[in-house]
């Protein structure tokens, strides 16, 4: 089976760039670099050493006994991505764009942040590396993620509340693609998910798939064969490529990415690209949209700021349409039961992005039974969900 | 076959000026509103018009006209309202293209597409997202139905670029005067006529400047070296600082007639 994307990062009929052509000159220095960085001994000597002494990887693998008695019995391995430095594994991609960046001769970056993972690891990127940092955020999205906004700001980076539209992740998104299109002799864009047009998708997975590499090993190590399943949340997708992608040519294991169902995918008001929506072209690539008939996006809904997004990146949507990976939609309720789960049978407390994958568990351990080894990217930690989730379960703050 | 467009260039280039080309999103500032903003650019002497396909997500528009696509979109304007204006734009006689991000386009259906702007007597489609590496259904759409693909270049659109897009445009070039939003701007970028000059050593088709551009003599300025003029942003500003919709028009009207006395004065 090919995965493997065309040199104009075409995942079959998906990706490319749709973009307007003043990006197109920044576009191709970016993927120029790279390709050169990839096969560059000091760039991956750079990254590998930022990865041990300040992400703090390898990431280790927890297994959750105690959480695996609801899941059918089956064996839970976490990978625990969690434990990253900024507590997410969005620290992977940024350390990487950060490096390119002062590469290309750049000062600036730009980011966009639903949740405020993505905008605190970038940030932390550009105080490390001694960048300018710019993050828009959805003007919804910095009052659900108040405590986010606040770190961004000690780590010396500007954030703007985007105002128009939905006012949540895909509004930020186009506000950074403005910025961009206007400052972009100076600026990078430092694209959060496997989404956008070429080479984002491409190498915003790269740098993310070392959650598969070293869990792959560590499954083996441990357990001494291969998962049955694997299993991640997909908002854009960016933590579930990661994990995915080694384990793509091992076609007898599952791949299975599960989306956001908000309210349920039959109300209209969820996240679930995939599983709701139909092929269409948004932010630069051609991919699942949310739309109408006129192909409008449509608003996303979601308890979780993260998977708060209308679109998905097109090796998702390349890899739904030949079957190598399965998609799935849980709900706000079956996620936030699953969140709860975590925090009382492991001492855990997961991002809210994260629940809906370890839901997902709850329900394929129960259809694989006790034999099946399950691995979870637990991709990012709760404590900035904490208000959600008091206001959620009712407990006074 | 040549369209609209194509003929107006060719008589504009005898009258040795540059055409004015306005800029409006159908639905805008209101269904029937912007039936009567399109009069008054006739009336005002507009050389050709641009209907705008308002869209949910615009990232080459600055907050101007996406407040004004946002207000279109909450009237409910789609397909059927863009082909609409089109046809009341191409029915006062003036040449007429609708202007549109791809993913509409997509939705209705590429050919599909192409052939409605040319059954409302359209002359083509100016697509500011689509890449020219994407643009092979469309290349073929368009050149099945007959209508104008025009695209987008940039002052970053590199010389070895630019041949690449140029040999992919009907009708006119259309010049983004600087790396930037849509907007309107105390001066029109001095790259724009570097840009122009770039583009005249890769194709004889008419060029047309856009982004800046809103005064009389911004138009003087860009028709001196320029064969179209593209405004946009100054004429929704116009109607969104109109204290009633009448007034708006009225000042739509007045507009127009200025500039199209400045894209006469250039030469």
């Amino acid at each position: 089976m090919t995965t493997v994307e065309d040199l104009a990062g075409h995942f079959g009929p998906y990706g490319g760039r749709f973009v307007p052509e003043a990006l197109i000159g920044a576009l191709e220095e970016l993927d120029a670099a790279r390709i050169k960085a990839q096969t560059d001994s000091t760039f991956i000597a750079e990254l590998a050493e930022l990865h041990r002494t300040y992400t703090g990887r390898p990431s280790i693998i927890t297994e959750a006994q105690r959480f695996a008695e609801h899941a059918g019995g089956a064996r839970i391995l976490l990978k625990r991505e969690d434990l990253n430095h900024t507590g997410s594994h969005k620290i992977n991609n940024v350390l990487g764009q950060a490096l390119l960046t002062k590469r290309m001769g750049k000062k600036r970056i730009i980011a966009e942040t639903g949740a405020g993972q993505h905008g605190v690891a970038s940030a932390t990127a550009a105080a490390l590396m001694g960048l300018e940092c710019v993050v828009y955020m959805g003007e919804e999205d910095t009052k659900r993620q108040s405590l986010n906004v606040a770190r961004m700001k000690l780590l010396g980076a500007e954030v703007i509340p985007v105002t128009s539209g939905s006012k949540t992740l895909k509004d930020a998104i186009n506000e950074a693609m403005r910025d961009w299109v206007t400052n972009v002799e100076t600026t990078h864009y430092m694209l959060g998910t496997v989404a956008g047009p070429h080479p984002f998708p491409s190498m915003v997975r790269d740098f993310h798939k070392i959650i598969g590499e070293e869990s792959r090993e560590q499954v083996l190590a441990l357990t001494g064969r291969l998962p049955d399943a694997v299993l991640a949340c997909v908002g854009g997708g960016s933590n579930a490529i990661g994990i995915f992608h080694r384990f793509i040519s091992d076609t007898d294991v599952r791949l299975i990415g599960l989306e956001a169902a908000g309210d349920g995918v039959e109300t209209g008001r969820h996240a679930a690209t995939i599983t709701g929506g139909s092929p269409g072209v948004l932010h630069g690539n051609r991919t699942y949209v949310l739309q109408d008939e006129n192909g409008q996006t449509i608003e996303s809904h979601s308890i979780s700021a993260g998977l708060d997004y209308p679109g998905v990146g097109p090796e998702h949507a390349y890899l739904h349409d030949i079957g190598r990976a399965e998609y799935r939609a849980v709900t706000d309720a079956e996620a936030m039961h699953a969140f709860a789960l975590l925090c009382k049978t492991e001492g855990i407390i997961p991002a809210i992005e994260t629940a809906h994958a370890l839901a997902g568990a709850l329900q394929i351990g129960n259809e694989l039974g006790k034999d099946a080894i399950i691995l979870i990217n637990l991709s990012g930690r709760g404590d900035k969900d904490v208000q959600t989730a008091a206001q959620y379960f009712g407990i006074p703050l | 076959m040549t369209t609209a467009l194509d003929d107006l260039f060719v008589k504009t280039r005898a009258e040795n000026r540059a055409a004015l080309i306005a800029y409006i999103p159908a639905g805008f500032p209101s269904i029937e509103g912007c039936k009567k903003v399109i009069q008054a650019f006739v009336d005002g002497g507009v050389d050709a018009i641009e209907i705008g396909f308002p869209y949910s997500d615009p990232v080459m528009d600055g907050p101007t006209i996406q407040a004004a696509a946002d207000q279109s979109l909450a009237h409910g304007t789609g397909a059927k309202e863009v082909f609409e204006a089109l046809k009341v734009a191409t029915d006062a006689g003036v040449a007429a293209v609708v202007m549109t991000y791809w993913n509409p386009i997509e939705k209705y259906g590429v050919e599909k597409f192409a052939q409605s702007i040319s059954d409302n007597g359209g002359s083509g489609v100016i697509t500011p997202d689509l890449t020219i590496e994407e643009s092979a259904t469309w290349k073929d759409a368009v050149e099945k139905i007959g209508i104008n693909p025009i695209y987008v270049v940039a002052p970053s659109t590199t010389d070895a670029r630019l041949p690449q897009v140029t040999s992919r445009c009907g009708g006119f070039i259309y010049a983004a005067s600087l790396m930037g939003v849509t907007g309107t701007r105390t001066s029109v970028s001095s790259g724009a006529p570097d840009l122009v000059a770039r583009i005249r050593t890769t194709s004889q088709l008419p060029i047309a400047v856009g982004l800046g551009v809103s005064t009389r003599e911004q138009a003087k300025g860009v028709a001196g070296y320029a064969d179209g003029v593209i405004v946009g942003s100054a004429f929704i500003k116009a109607l969104l600082d109109a204290p009633d919709e009448a007034t708006g028009i009225a000042a739509v009207k007045t507009l127009t007639s200025e500039l199209a006395l400045g894209v006469r004065e250039g030469r």
